[in-house]
């Protein structure tokens, strides 16, 4: 006989959760799943709000201890400045270590070469997967949400990698219940993703309930952009404008945070949280529909990549 | 500043995580298509992209389906491989849609959707009524033991919207999933292509009074009284600042599996039985008197004592036993068999340990409820009695009484691979009879095998 009775319709609920409080407690749990099981677990952190957000619900998590994870960033060298600034007065405040693997490094040493559209978000993999074999790093945190595109849709939160950190959606585990299975071989190790069933909407509520600062450039500022394919990009030293594209100011936000030569900005009036989210909640576009190249590439292009070692 | 912002308001509806289950013809990818096109979730880029493809196969109209078949092999393939997890949101509630492929051979798929589910939705056909694959849908929600299941009786534009078929139907399916044991049914007539009862009320079955599909989900309770469950807190790992700071704390972290714990109760330390009192809960760095099931929190105890991860705080006086010798059933998820006689690892809650396989007593066919004694061993899919034991004791629930300190994995320790996934003591629930007291799960229990 089960004890478990429910409450009456229509009464109220003393023990209801939020949802947001569903989310962060089930968060939290994963990270603490991470720390019990793992030797050497890695966050990367990009400066953009998932993987603040990451950052912030790992400090909630083992407070008041430190955070018992180190930070990677791979940066594609294609940076926005404001968040390079966040990235290190964040590692600064927390007391956090940070580790930097640098795709300008490896297009310098002759070891990857510049695609000719000049999107360098692909490029990270290698980097990514180098470091990841170089340090060792058994569990690696990545702020992928499964609302975000429809191959990480099927990925599940604890996600097995092998010796080239390749991801094979048929040969994933199933995921029962909250038992985590982060059994691996030596060589291999496993993507962690604590806000897989966080929703965009969710990340921004959770932002502003919290109070968490973001970069700059999540709110309307004005930016001089030019118009590539249909997506607002910031001019810069990375490679743009062209000759036959022009400059303009207008007033922008960005939605998500990668690299510039492939991040579009949205034209938005909105400069504070509320009214961020209240843009976001009307929009009819999704947030890599509407400002991420590098998905637009083909049908499957997230999951080839994702193959390939990508988070 | 006075009020509530909308933002405050949104933040604090509360999550439904769902399964659908449904052969498959039955129109589920449809349903799923037009629960998330009519709540508006889908967006235009989406939608275009969704179209491109549709248009490039040479389909005149989008195929919803599209929507939700995330990987390569699936979209050449037509079929849905492996559960995908959907989110959509209204203004009552946020959901978090686990959309299971309805194939036989991936009972396991439905297992996994169902595992985390609160209420799984199980589609028939109209014209078909209940079929073996009906009674099988029935049969996991009941055995994973999933508080509420929805029949959606879809295809009612094709029986010319006529009640009695629906009654039937839903007379049927309900007499046999009560005979399982499942709380609570709710029989919806639909037209999922039509969008009939799924977002918007039918114009077509005035003889209807009940809730659409989406109201129903909007207005389920989701969370249950807890005060009547056995409280439970596994603890994940042991925060020891050592700061200038904090040069003494020593707090355990967990997710509160189970239950209500207060500061200043009794409770004891399984597997090692040591007694002690709670000095302080912190709920994520704000310091409360109770906290509650699922939420995640660090427990400060009054006594110096050994706890570490794998170990389970329980009230003293409604701890579990502990025991080295488990009777579950499995589903079994792995390609590689289970036998008689297999050593493997056991995961439960924060805890792992070695273990063999003592015996497999039954397997059981879902169709029919049927059993076959002594299989040997259990293959994909297959559902099973086993005998478990386990190298150190645990402190391990009935899943009748905690769905999350029921149940465990098998695992390899070879490779790692999740072989199992086991529920503790009986299969199904006894239907509750008039007058009749809870009380511990019994392994004797009629429909057990």
């Amino acid at each position: 006989m089960s004890t478990v009775t429910t409450v009456p319709e229509g009464t109220v609920n003393p023990y209801a959760l939020s949802h947001l409080d569903s989310l962060e407690s089930e968060a939290v749990h994963i990270f603490r799943e991470v720390a019990g099981e793992f030797e050497r677990p890695v966050i990367l952190f990009s400066g953009g709000k998932d993987s603040i957000l990451m950052l912030h619900l790992a400090l909630k998590a083992f407070a008041p201890a430190p955070v018992p994870f180190a930070l990677l960033h791979v940066d594609t060298g294609h940076n926005f400045p404001e968040v390079l600034e966040y990235r290190d007065r964040t590692v600064e405040k927390y007391g956090l270590r940070l580790l930097v693997a640098s795709v300008q490094e490896y297009i310098d040493a002759g070891k990857l070469r510049e695609r000719p559209d000049g999107t360098r978000n692909p490029l990270q993999t290698v980097p990514l997967t180098e470091a990841i074999q170089r340090h060792r790093f058994d569990a690696v945190f990545g702020g992928g949400r499964r609302d975000e595109e429809k191959a990480r849709a099927k990925e599940r939160v604890f996600s097995l990698r092998d010796e080239f950190s390749q991801w094979d959606p048929r040969r994933q585990r199933p995921e029962l219940w909250q038992l985590y299975n982060g059994r691996h071989a030596a060589g291999e190790h496993v993507r962690v993703f604590p806000i897989s069933n966080w929703t965009e909407l969710d990340v921004w509520q959770y932002i502003e309930r919290e109070s968490i600062e973001l970069p700059e450039i999540y709110f309307a500022h004005e930016r001089e952009v030019f118009n590539r394919n249909g997506m607002w990009l910031t001019a810069g030293e990375w490679g743009g404008p062209k000759e036959h594209e022009r400059t303009e100011t207008r007033q922008v936000r960005y939605r998500t945070v990668g690299d510039m030569s492939c991040t579009g900005a949205v034209d938005s009036d909105a400069t504070t949280l509320d009214s961020v989210i209240t843009e976001i909640a009307a929009s009819r576009l999704t947030e890599r529909g509407a400002t991420r190249a590098d998905d637009k590439m083909s049908e499957a292009a997230m999951e080839d990549r994702k193959r390939e070692g990508y988070f | 500043m006075t009020g509530i912002s909308t933002t405050e308001q949104l933040s604090a509806t509360t999550l439904l995580r769902f399964a659908t289950a449904g052969s498959v013809d039955d129109g589920k990818s449809t349903l799923v298509g037009r629960l998330l096109h009519d709540s508006k979730s889908v967006l235009t880029d989406q939608l275009e992209a969704v179209t491109q493809a549709s248009l490039g196969r040479g389909q005149e109209a989008p195929d919803l389906a599209l929507l939700t078949d995330g990987l390569r092999a699936e979209r050449e393939q037509g079929i849905t491989i492996d559960v995908a997890y959907r989110y959509f949101a209204t203004a009552r509630r946020r959901f978090i849609l686990a959309d299971t492929p309805g194939h036989v051979q991936y009972t396991r798929n439905m297992v996994t959707g169902a595992s985390t589910a609160e209420l799984a939705v199980v589609l028939v056909d109209a014209r078909n009524g209940v079929v073996e694959q009906t009674r099988r849908h029935a049969a996991v929600a009941a055995l994973l033991r999933v508080p509420h299941v929805v029949l959606a009786v879809n295809k009612m534009d094709l029986v010319e919207y006529a009640e009695p078929v629906f009654a039937a139907i839903a007379e049927e399916f309900t007499a046999y999933a009560a005979s399982l044991g499942v709380p609570e049914i709710t029989a919806i007539p639909i037209s999922a292509l039509a969008g009939d009862n799924v977002v918007e009320p039918s114009a077509d079955m005035d003889w209807y009074g009940g809730p659409t599909v989406l109201e129903h989900l909007e207005t389920v309770p989701v969370s249950h009284d807890l005060t009547g469950c056995h409280a439970r807190f596994p603890v994940q790992y042991v925060i020891r600042p050592q700061t200038a700071e904090h040069p003494d704390y020593r707090g355990y972290a967990g997710q509160i599996a189970a239950g209500v714990f207060r500061v200043g109760e009794s409770v004891t330390v399984l597997p090692s039985g040591r007694t002690t009192t709670i000095a302080g809960i912190d709920a994520l760095g704000e310091s409360v008197d109770i906290a509650w099931a699922p939420q995640s929190v660090t427990v400060r105890l009054a006594d110096d004592i050994d706890v570490s991860r794998g170990d389970l705080l329980a009230p003293t006086d409604d701890a579990p036993a502990v025991t080295r010798d488990v009777g579950a059933t499995v589903c079994h998820v792995a390609d590689q068999p289970l036998s008689v006689g297999q050593r493997v690892l056991l995961k439960h809650t924060t805890r792992t340990v070695k273990a063999i396989v003592k015996d497999i007593p039954s397997r059981l066919t879902l169709d029919d409820l049927s059993q076959h004694p002594a299989p040997g061993r259990l293959v994909a899919n297959d559902i099973g009695r086993v005998v478990v034991r386990t190298a150190e004791p645990l402190a391990l629930d009935a899943y009748a009484d905690s769905r999350r300190t029921g149940s465990f994995l098998l695992i390899d320790p070879a490779d790692g691979t999740t072989l199992s996934a086991g529920m503790a003591g009986a299969s199904f629930a006894e239907v509750a009879l008039p007058g009749a007291g809870g009380g511990p799960a019994n392994d004797d229990a009629e429909w057990d095998f």
